[in-house]
Parts: structure tokens; C-alpha cells; sequence
């Protein structure tokens, strides 16, 4: 039964990957990637990374399709013909894939007890962290506390994405530029078009 | 956009569960999936939605900009300063064992406390880039 499902949902990836590719429609486009991502959620439920999951969901499917529907509303709905042939690209393409299915080969079997993955730490995680750190989801224990410099880390990172945004397209109250280019300075009435845009 | 009375009447009605199910996701990621970065894009979310349906100038009297920036900025800040208090305490960085009496405690809200930065950070970045994309003009 569940070697069905799992057929399913990548059957579903697949054909909306192709749809992804084939529509011209931004519009369609960007839905069909929420709808991916959404897929994607399910897979993760499956192989039981449900906080994986919840992240897919509401970062993949939530937060980017807004923003992609948000630069939609500067770029227009029609996507433009490409200006070359796509056979060179494909060429790449099939070349990475086959060889990261290649690599796949050498990987040990999916979901095996004796896989070097559940060897390492993973065993001690399970048996102490119960005591240790005494929260039950484990995941918790291993993000904030075991391996809390790598979540420092991705905060920083998360932090260090949003100052690159916004030196590139931020248009926040900020001081008149010396050099005197007025109509990046205003706040509220500038604001207005893009308030049109977002509400229809 | 007056004239859309379903969806102003149903994003009212939605977005006080929304925020809460951040707050949930947020206290409940001990015991169940979830924590800081899934409670601060939902909390996100809710106030993005609110900026879909009643337009980007009232959420900005709601949350001005520059509160997004400072969170982005405060979130990281309290992650490290949680760090910064285990050294204070004798510890090494991010080792919550000393931060309370007794080592399960220290844990506790040592993560409660690493978490609540990385919510405010999300949340902050999340609003801070809806912000940067809906206020653009088109070119």
C-alpha cells in the first residue's frame, strides 16, 4: 500500500515538474509550484520527517508562492520565448541527473536498521537525549541543544538573507540620498501602487 | 476592493487562529513537530494575509518596517546572547545544563530560549522580503 502511494505522489511530482516546464502562464506556474511543494510535504509525512514536513509546507508552499506571486505583480503574467534552443541545457540536465543516479547506486539501501546513517550518533540521540536533555521530540533536542551552533548558524543565515533583500529592493524611510535621487525616498504615497497591484 | 465581503469577513475570522497556531507550534515543539522557524513563517503568514486582502498600508500602521528589521536582527541577538549567558554562568556557548539550578530546567529554557530567537528572526525576515517585494513598482 504504501509502495503505491509513494508511486503516486512522484508520479504526481513528475507531471507537475513537466506542467512547470510546458505552461507559459506565470500565473499557472507559480500555483503549480505550491502544488509541488505541497506534494513534496506529503513525501516527507511518508518517510516520517514530519517536521521536515510542517517547514515544506509552510515555507514552500506558503510564504514562496506569495513572494513569487508578489514579483509576478512587477514582471507580468506571459512568460517570454526563450532566445536560444533548449538542447543544451537538457544536455546538462540529463548528464547531472544520470550522474546523481549513479551516486545513488553506491548509496546503502533505503531504510535499513545497519545503515551507517543509524550507527554514528543517531543511537545515542534515541537512547539519551531523553534523560539528557529530558524534551521529548528528539528533533527539538538535537536542533537546539545538541547541535545548537548549526541552528545558530541557519538563524544567521536567514538573518544575513534579509539584509541582502533589502540592500537590493528595500524602499524603507531611510535619509534623503546626498546625491539627490527624490523618488526612491518616499514612504507612504510610494507605497500606493504596489497596494493597488496586491489587491487586484 | 470594498466589495470583497466574504474575504475580508473571513480573513478577520481566521487570523487570530493563525497567529495562535504560530504561538502552539512555537510552545508545543518539545513534544511534537514544529518549532521557532515553522512558528515564525506561520506567524508571517498571518499578517502577509492580512496585507493580501487589506492592502499593504494597513499592515504597515500595524507592523512598520523598520519593527521587521530590528526582529530580524533582535532574533539572532537573543540566540547568541543565550549563548553568551551559559559563558556568563560557567558553561561553554550554548551549554543550557547551567543556565538553571537543575540541568533539565537549564535545557528546557535554554531551547524555549534559542527558539523564541529563531521565531522573531523568521518572522522578522519573512516580513521584512514580503515587505521589499510588494512595495516595488513595476519598472
Amino acid at each position: 500500500m504504501d509502495a503505491v502511494v509513494d508511486i503516486a505522489v512522484l508520479a504526481l511530482l513528475a507531471v507537475t515538474a513537466l506542467g512547470t516546464l510546458r505552461i507559459r502562464n506565470l500565473f499557472a506556474v507559480v500555483m503549480l509550484l505550491g502544488i509541488y511543494s505541497l506534494l513534496c510535504a506529503v513525501l516527507w509525512t511518508m518517510l516520517d520527517a514530519v517536521d521536515v514536513a510542517f517547514t515544506e509546507a509552510a515555507v514552500g508552499a506558503g510564504i514562496s508562492t506569495v513572494l513569487l506571486l508578489g514579483s509576478l505583480a512587477l514582471v507580468g503574467h506571459e512568460e517570454k520565448k526563450p532566445a536560444h534552443r533548449p538542447l543544451l541545457p537538457l544536455f546538462v540536465v540529463l548528464v547531472t541527473g544520470g550522474v546523481l543516479i549513479y551516486g545513488t547506486l553506491d548509496m546503502p539501501p533505503f531504510g535499513q536498521p545497519d545503515n551507517p546513517a543509524h550507527l554514528h550518533v543517531a543511537p545515542r540521540y534515541i537512547e539519551e537525549s531523553g534523560h539528557e536533555i529530558g524534551v521529548p521530540n528528539i528533533v527539538t533536542s538535537v536542533l537546539a541543544s545538541y547541535r545548537g551552533y548549526d541552528t545558530m548558524g541557519e538563524t544567521t543565515v536567514i538573518f544575513t538573507a534579509v539584509v541582502g533583500v533589502l540592500l537590493l529592493l528595500a524602499r524603507g524611510p531611510r535619509p534623503r540620498r546626498p546625491w539627490g535621487r527624490d523618488e526612491r525616498n518616499g514612504d507612504a504615497t510610494d507605497m500606493e501602487p504596489g497596494e493597488e497591484r496586491l489587491n487586484g | 476592493m470594498d466589495d470583497r465581503v466574504i474575504l475580508r469577513v473571513g480573513t478577520k475570522f481566521l487570523l487570530p487562529y493563525i497567529l495562535l497556531f504560530a504561538l502552539y507550534v512555537q510552545f508545543h515543539g518539545d513534544y511534537g513537530p514544529g518549532g521557532g522557524f515553522q512558528a515564525g513563517v506561520i506567524f508571517a503568514a498571518g499578517f502577509i494575509l492580512y496585507a493580501l486582502v487589506y492592502g499593504l498600508g494597513k499592515v504597515k500602521e500595524v507592523l512598520p518596517p523598520l519593527v521587521a528589521y530590528v526582529c530580524s536582527a533582535v532574533g539572532v541577538m537573543i540566540y547568541a546572547g543565550t549563548g553568551v549567558v551559559t559563558i556568563l554562568k560557567g558553561g561553554g556557548f550554548l551549554d543550557y545544563n547551567v543556565l538553571l539550578h537543575d540541568p533539565h530546567h537549564g535545557q528546557h529554557w535554554g531551547i524555549f530560549s534559542v527558539e523564541f530567537g529563531v521565531l522573531v528572526t523568521v518572522f522578522g525576515v519573512m516580513v521584512s522580503i514580503f515587505y521589499a517585494f510588494a512595495g516595488r513598482r513595476s519598472p
